[in-house]
């Protein structure tokens, strides 16, 4: 899918300094990810990986002298707030945060200033995104993913990989695969992301993994009946998880009656999605 | 993180939300002094972490002293849904002309704050929503801007509250919000909001949730936290860095991921056992960590068979490997353990698994078919 990064995609790293984002921003760059800078605010006028990345004070002036048109967000939760209205005010289109645990009205506030605008965000709390052969935004392992035509979309992080793998053992391959995170708020949710999926060009089946709580699988089954034409498969992780406790994800609870993993498989199955007992399964079920 | 409603009520002091007289007592001294400086017509309510006090006997209303310290006494010594009754809170009785439920709370549908608002106040809110949803009243809150003016009489009006009580419940609901804002809640309740007959408006109960992922920015909070509210093993989880949450069943789990975690307890139900725990180690599974989260595993005596299910990534299989080899060498393991790893250097971590009394695999649906079976055969 070459709406969201391709090769050409230019992209900056909120918080290269740190060790995650040092670590990361080298394994992006071993998978040619086109990284053309870095912002640590106190560090602008280093270089990072052996001179070969330039860090700048402030997004702005990263956007302004390197033409970066993404962000992956490596800060620690309590700066992610102020990391994303950075980077939305200086017009960055794509905004990619991985770190996990910002509060909840943070991203209330931030979700909030991204309507209207036109920036889209995937996270927090997400691995990222992976087009395979071309680019990785992100911390999804590279080698586990062959290019392909299947689109795949998760709320998880090392499920998704389990399911790359699993579709690569397979000889499957991938147009685009988006981590959009376990938190409760966040930017891109399922609707977006299949929309995005059913206009790829690239994309011929897609792959959906969900997990308890919230209703956006509900929603995106909803939206599937209305206006999806490609087949989807999906597994929803959570089914022997007790109600009320949080599964290690923010935003896996199931709260009352709502966010069940029954709940979710009912609603997709009832408009024609197929369902996988397990991450194995997919490819069997892709090939049905 | 759960506040123990009179801690919800020293906030909403804080805040100007007027409360009935009252206090906090753990002991029947402290009951019987409170209840004689409230005159003696009191209700005491047990102070536990859980709904249904009422219908549990934990709410008595006394109509003497020695009637308040008797009923302190009775609900001194109850356990409400599992949890014991260390404190009571000691208020004034109240006469009630009528009862409002009203709440803030984080919508997930929505994505934003939420105001919820009633008449049908002092009853359970979720009956409410079931039977008469059409009495609740919903206002979705701009988080950037807040509570509007125009929004609090709006409410006041479809919760057919009198014109001359609109300024107290402004002010009430505009300082419910900023206690939801400042101290970064998921839910703050009041059920009921009552009027008195002489017109007062008073926050009879009081429930504040706060959102785990903000406590690091209220330190004076995290401090209240109640231990009762999380089991000793998610607690010593917590500690660890690790999501731990126990279950019922006699199979372990040790995996990285949450997602993955579900995920490998649900495989192992299909395949017809049943999950023990819970347990997400994150990144970075080296012998330490390892060794505690088996450690923890292993402290539930149910426990008869382990699952260890790694997906390398970044996490590499091979340090894994080691990882639970040394584990095993410092603390006394004997259940079987089906270690099923797979990514980077994955057939240098299974290949540091031969030869100890480590079932490897490679597939996530045979190791739990392995470890379904390694618990239906060891011996009770």
């Amino acid at each position: 899918m070459s709406i969201l990064a391709n090769k050409d995609t230019r992209l900056l790293v909120q918080g290269i300094t740190g060790t995650e984002g040092l670590f990361h921003t080298e394994q992006m760059m071993l998978y040619k990810t086109n990284i053309v800078a870095g912002v640590t605010p106190g560090k602008g006028g280093d270089w990072v990986l052996n001179g070969k990345i330039p860090v700048f004070d402030s997004v702005q002036t990263a956007v302004e002298v390197t033409g970066a048109n993404a962000s992956v967000i490596f800060v620690p939760a309590r700066f992610v707030g102020d990391a994303i209205f950075e980077a939305v005010d200086a017009a960055i289109p794509l905004i990619v945060c991985i770190t996990e645990g910002t509060p909840v009205q943070d991203m209330m506030r931030v979700k909030q200033y991204l309507s209207g605008r036109n920036t889209r965000l995937i996270g927090p709390n997400c691995p990222g995104l992976l087009t395979p052969g071309e680019t990785k935004i992100g911390i999804i392992p590279g080698n586990i993913s062959i290019p392909g035509n299947i689109g795949v979309v998760s709320r998880s992080g090392t499920l998704t990989y389990e399911v790359l793998y699993a579709l690569k053992e397979n000889n499957m391959g991938v147009s685009t695969c988006i981590g959009i995170g376990g938190d409760p708020v966040k930017g891109m949710g399922f609707v977006e992301t299949l929309e995005l999926f059913e206009a790829d060009a690239n994309t011929d089946v897609i792959v959906m993994i969900g997990e308890i709580g919230g209703n956006d699988e509900e929603k995106a089954a909803e939206f599937i009946s209305q206006h999806l034409t490609k087949p989807v498969v999906s597994f929803i992780a959570g089914f022997t998880a007790p109600p009320g406790k949080r599964m290690g994800h923010a935003g896996a609870i199931i709260e009352g009656k709502s966010g069940t993993a029954e709940s979710k498989i009912t609603a997709l199955q009832s408009v024609g999605v197929k369902i996988a007992r397990s991450p194995e399964e997919i490819p069997g079920l892709i090939n049905l | 993180m759960k506040l123990q409603e009179y801690q919800s009520k020293v906030l909403f002091t804080m805040y100007n939300i007027p409360i009935p007289s009252g206090g906090v007592a753990d002991n029947l001294q402290e009951v019987r002094q409170i209840s004689s400086e409230l005159g003696g017509k009191v209700i005491i309510k047990a102070q536990v972490l859980v709904g249904g006090r009422g219908k549990a006997g934990g709410v008595r209303i006394a109509k003497t002293i020695d009637e308040a310290v008797e009923f302190a006494d009775q609900i001194l010594k109850m356990e409400i849904k599992g949890l014991p009754v260390t404190k009571v809170l000691v208020e004034e009785a109240m006469s009630i002309e009528k009862e409002i439920y009203l709440s803030i709370s984080s919508d997930r549908n929505s994505q934003k704050p939420i105001l919820m608002a009633s008449s049908a106040g002092g009853v359970d809110i979720e009956e409410v929503s079931r039977i008469t949803p059409e009495k609740i009243t919903k206002r979705i809150i701009d988080p950037l801007l807040g509570l509007r003016d125009y929004q609090l009489r709006d409410v006041a009006i479809n919760i057919d509250l009198d014109r001359s009580y609109w300024q107290d419940f402004s002010e009430i609901v505009n300082n419910l919000w900023r206690v939801y804002v400042e101290s970064d809640a998921s839910l703050v309740e009041v059920n009921p909001l009552v009027l008195t007959p002489d017109g007062k408006l008073f926050a009879l109960d009081a429930k504040i949730i706060l959102d785990d992922n903000a406590l690091f920015r209220h330190p004076n909070l995290v401090e209240l936290r109640d231990k009762g509210e999380e089991s000793n093993a998610e607690l010593d989880g917590r500690k660890l860095g690790i999501s731990f949450i126990r279950m019922n069943g006699n199979i372990g789990c040790l995996v990285n991921g949450a997602g993955l975690a579900m995920a490998t307890m649900d495989i192992i139900k299909n395949m017809g056992g049943e999950p023990a725990n819970f347990l997400d180690i994150g990144g970075g599974a080296n012998a330490d960590k390892v060794a505690e989260s088996l450690r923890l595993i292993l402290s539930d005596p149910n426990v008869k068979a382990i699952l260890i299910n790694v997906f390398g990534g970044i996490t590499r299989c091979d340090e894994v490997a080691k990882g639970v080899v040394n584990a095993c060498k410092m603390i006394h393991i004997d259940k079987p353990i089906v270690v099923r790893l797979v990514g980077t250097n994955d057939e240098e971590g299974l290949r540091i698994l031969k030869g100890t009394k480590l079932t490897p695999a490679k597939s996530l649906t045979e190791a739990a078919r392995i470890a379904v079976k390694q618990a239906s055969e060891v011996q009770a």
